[in-house]
């Protein structure tokens, strides 16, 4: 098992991995006050009242003092020693220890991003104030992406729209090697060669078959590009209608479950162990593996019930692998969608997402470093109403509020 | 509403110090915390021909005590305190347990009280110390590259450096004087000469930290007793006197980086109790983990003006012959620093000092000396500071 950074943390520090996973910047603020709390406080600094809660506050600091560690106790740094760090001055108050971007220096100006480290929690990392063309291609601000360029990735159904796009702007965003899955013939895995148009027009871009109900077929495709694979993106989508009154509704669910969550569970057995030995070398970058679900996983819909149910149950099963392929050091990331536009969903009203809005959506999330990205403004839409009132939405669904 | 004047504070009347005990260090032990204060106890007892069944106090401070404290010590040690404290501040634990024992001893509270700082260093427990230090430095200091006190004393230090004007050179001065002391002092576990070449060349450690800047942590543990003089006389232990002595947490926490410490809070009320100055003294012990620690203490306690150590330490030697007689037992630099016992280390040797008993490194006519402390590193700067003024006869 490869060693991971230092992961004990106390409940309210634990409380910025939400902002990190998005990519936002949000730190404790008193309620009562405004004082902006760091390091994360149980109880405010300046008027000790207990109601402190994660909000945006600004980005910029400026860095006080800076050090190149050389003598770590902890195996992880050791591995990636000298390292850099800086005490910055943030400009909503506290100073804070942040990792260091090469570009920053003492005295300068940063701006401060929350970002996941390997043992997935969440850290400062701050970064020149002026963006730079190359600013992405730091050694340490590369510990906390999984930026695609130069790494193998395996992009697992391109029998749809969405699994050739994502093809395409990875390999266009540097990849080293795209493997697309062309479905074998399956019932579950809905057999379709993958089209030359838009994909095979870049020499990076390869076609390998792989079906994800069949295990052994998975062995033998993992034991073919295990040993190279950085990054697995499962973009299958299983889109199926139907709900509780169609008169196939157990044969719908089982179709449904056997193409998202028992698809997605074969391939997390035959890909997920080569992914974890890779995370152990320090030579190359954090693993990944990124999965697109809908954003009904999180709330259903009741006329898609059975696509809405194995999503959710994708999504619960990700969380499974993100604790345990995350042990080993690889970042499970989720990228939710609202409805697509493909000819599955012909009849949906507008805005539909483009599946190039989804494939750019997982290119910024490895980019980024992040382990949840929403995709289009019926997605963003949802998410905002159910945080907002669980119970409203599921009636607002239940009459058929998108 | 506004609180009443505060009352002046008390003088320490009789109480005195004594039986100042040092037990040789070693880089690593097998042995437990509780295996060092045992032997420190036992030790002091010997020094003071007294039985366990003597200890009427006992102050303790340990970071490897676990998941034992003070409580767990006294059953451990089969002794029956009737006053007991537990002191958990790391490089200021000397002398707060001093203050602690010293106005229990002069209330009655106790009359003998030993005061015993111990810790082992075990292959990996320095690793397990740094790691759980502290709610903070778990949270936001510790996951940024583990440097431990190493990498937050050397962010300290690259902005003291920009801020004052400070060269490497002038914290050299101090390192090479306090070696030049522990060439003297038997139970230094560095005592090979250091040139001011030798220190400029050495590797880095955390920039602009390099290797003799930095602490070695090892295992060992220093005791005293605080009583009241006619007990140390009963005993005939030569003792010292404590003229005064201050303690503050957590001062100028608005500040962005650390630059000054509490001292500057508090020294004025410091000499004013001793009823003496910066001048009179004999000699110095400042808490010495890093050599930017001892400037800001150097400046705090008012030897020199804020931001102004540096000069101050090219206008002085401080070795034991020197203008400033300086950590003369080589400090934690030269001697190690074992856990807790680095916050009593300066304290011991100031107390053998001034008692004339020093090991080998007697500073000439060693009367009134300055005793310093600095605390616990819980995230980004030291909260704990205190002071003592000890005078021998």
């Amino acid at each position: 098992m490869s060693s991971l950074p230092p992961a004990a943390r106390s409940r309210a520090a634990r409380r910025l991995v939400g902002a990190a996973a998005r990519g936002r910047f949000a730190l404790p603020v008193c309620m009562r006050c405004g004082a902006v709390q760091y390091p994360p406080r149980d109880v405010c600094v300046r008027c000790l009242y207990e109601r402190l809660q994660l909000r945006a506050v600004p980005e910029g600091g400026t860095l006080l003092a800076v050090t190149t560690v050389r003598v770590t106790t902890d195996p992880w740094f050791r591995a990636r020693l000298p390292w850099r760090i800086g005490s910055v001055r943030l400009d909503s108050g506290p100073t804070a220890i942040a990792h260091l971007h090469g570009g920053c220096e003492a005295g300068a100006r940063v701006r401060l991003e929350l970002k996941l480290d390997r043992s997935g929690e969440a850290v400062l990392f701050a970064l020149p104030a002026v963006e730079t063309a190359t600013m992405q291609d730091d050694r340490q601000l590369r510990e906390f992406t999984q930026e695609p360029r130069g790494r193998n990735i395996l992009v697992t159904d391109g029998s749809s729209a969405l699994g050739r796009e994502t093809a395409r702007a990875l390999a266009l965003a540097g990849a080293r090697q795209v493997w697309v899955g062309s479905g074998q013939s399956s019932p579950a895995f809905a057999p379709r060669a993958v089209p030359s148009a838009g994909a095979t027009d870049l020499p990076n871009i390869m076609p390998l078959v792989l079906d994800a109900a069949d295990p052994r077929q998975l062995q033998q495709c993992a034991a073919q590009i295990g040993a190279e694979l950085d990054v697995v993106v499962n973009t299958a989508d299983g889109f199926r209608a139907g709900g509780g009154l169609s008169p196939d509704g157990a044969a719908l669910v089982r179709a449904s479950f056997e193409a998202v969550v028992v698809g997605l569970a074969n391939l997390a057995q035959a890909f997920g162990p080569a992914l974890c030995a890779r995370a152990a070398d320090p030579a190359h970058g954090m693993p990944a593996w990124v999965n697109v679900l809908s954003i009904y996983a999180c709330a259903s819909r009741p006329e898609w019930g059975a696509y809405s149910a194995a999503h959710a149950a994708a999504r619960s099963y990700l969380s499974c692998l993100r604790a345990q392929f995350g042990r080993a050091g690889v970042r499970v990331a989720e990228v939710l969608t609202g409805p697509l536009d493909d000819p599955a969903h012909s009849d949906q009203p507008p805005p539909l997402v483009r599946p190039g809005q989804v494939a750019a959506a997982v290119v910024e999330l490895l980019r980024a470093g992040r382990e949840e990205v929403v995709v289009g403004e019926v997605a963003q839409d949802l998410l905002a109403r159910l945080a907002d009132s669980p119970k409203a939405l599921e009636r607002e669904l239940a009459r058929g509020v998108p | 509403m506004s609180l009443p004047a505060r009352i002046a504070r008390r003088r320490y009347d009789d109480v005195v110090i004594a039986a100042p005990v040092t037990i040789p260090y070693q880089r690593h032990s097998t042995q437990s915390a509780h295996w060092w204060a045992g032997r420190a106890l036992r030790r002091v007892l010997e020094v003071a021909r007294l039985s366990a069944a003597d200890v009427d106090g006992l102050a303790v401070s340990s970071f490897s005590l676990a998941p034992d404290s003070a409580v767990g010590l006294v059953q451990h040690l089969g002794v029956a305190p009737r006053w007991l404290d537990h002191i958990p501040m790391g490089g200021a634990s000397g002398v707060v347990a001093l203050r602690r024992a010293a106005r229990a001893v002069q209330a009655g509270d106790a009359d003998l009280v030993v005061c015993v700082a111990a810790d082992t260093n075990q292959v990996d427990s320095f690793r397990n110390t740094l790691a759980g230090f502290s709610r903070f430095a778990q949270d936001a200091s510790h996951p940024y590259g583990a440097g431990g006190p190493n990498a937050m004393f050397a962010l300290l230090t690259d902005h003291y450096m920009r801020r004052f004007g400070v060269q490497r050179e002038d914290f050299g001065r101090l390192c090479v004087a306090q070696r030049a002391n522990a060439a003297r002092f038997e139970h230094a576990l560095l005592r090979a000469p250091l040139t001011l070449e030798q220190y400029l060349a050495a590797r880095p450690v955390c920039d602009p930290l390099h290797l003799f800047d930095c602490v070695m942590p090892c295992a060992g543990a220093e005791a005293f007793i605080v009583t009241r003089a006619p007990v140390a006389a009963a005993l005939s232990l030569p003792a010292a006197r404590l003229l005064a002595t201050i303690e503050r947490h957590n001062a100028f926490a608005t500040d962005a980086i650390q630059e000054r410490g509490g001292w500057l809070l508090d020294a004025g009320e410091l000499w004013d109790m001793a009823q003496l100055g910066p001048r009179e003294l004999d000699l110095v012990q400042t808490y010495d983990d890093y050599p930017v620690i001892s400037m800001m203490q150097f400046e705090g306690l008012g030897l020199c003006a804020a931001g102004e150590a540096a000069q101050f330490v090219r206008n002085h030697t401080f070795t034991l012959d020197g203008t400033l007689p300086h950590n003369t037992s080589g400090g934690q630099l030269s001697v190690g620093q074992a856990g807790a016992a680095g916050g009593y280390l300066g304290l011991v040797e100031a107390l053998r000092q001034v008692t004339r008993a020093a090991l080998g490194n007697q500073v000439e006519r060693a009367r009134t000396a300055l005793v310093s402390g600095f605390g616990m590193i819980n995230y980004d700067r030291g909260i704990c500071t205190g002071a003592a003024i000890l005078r021998g006869d």
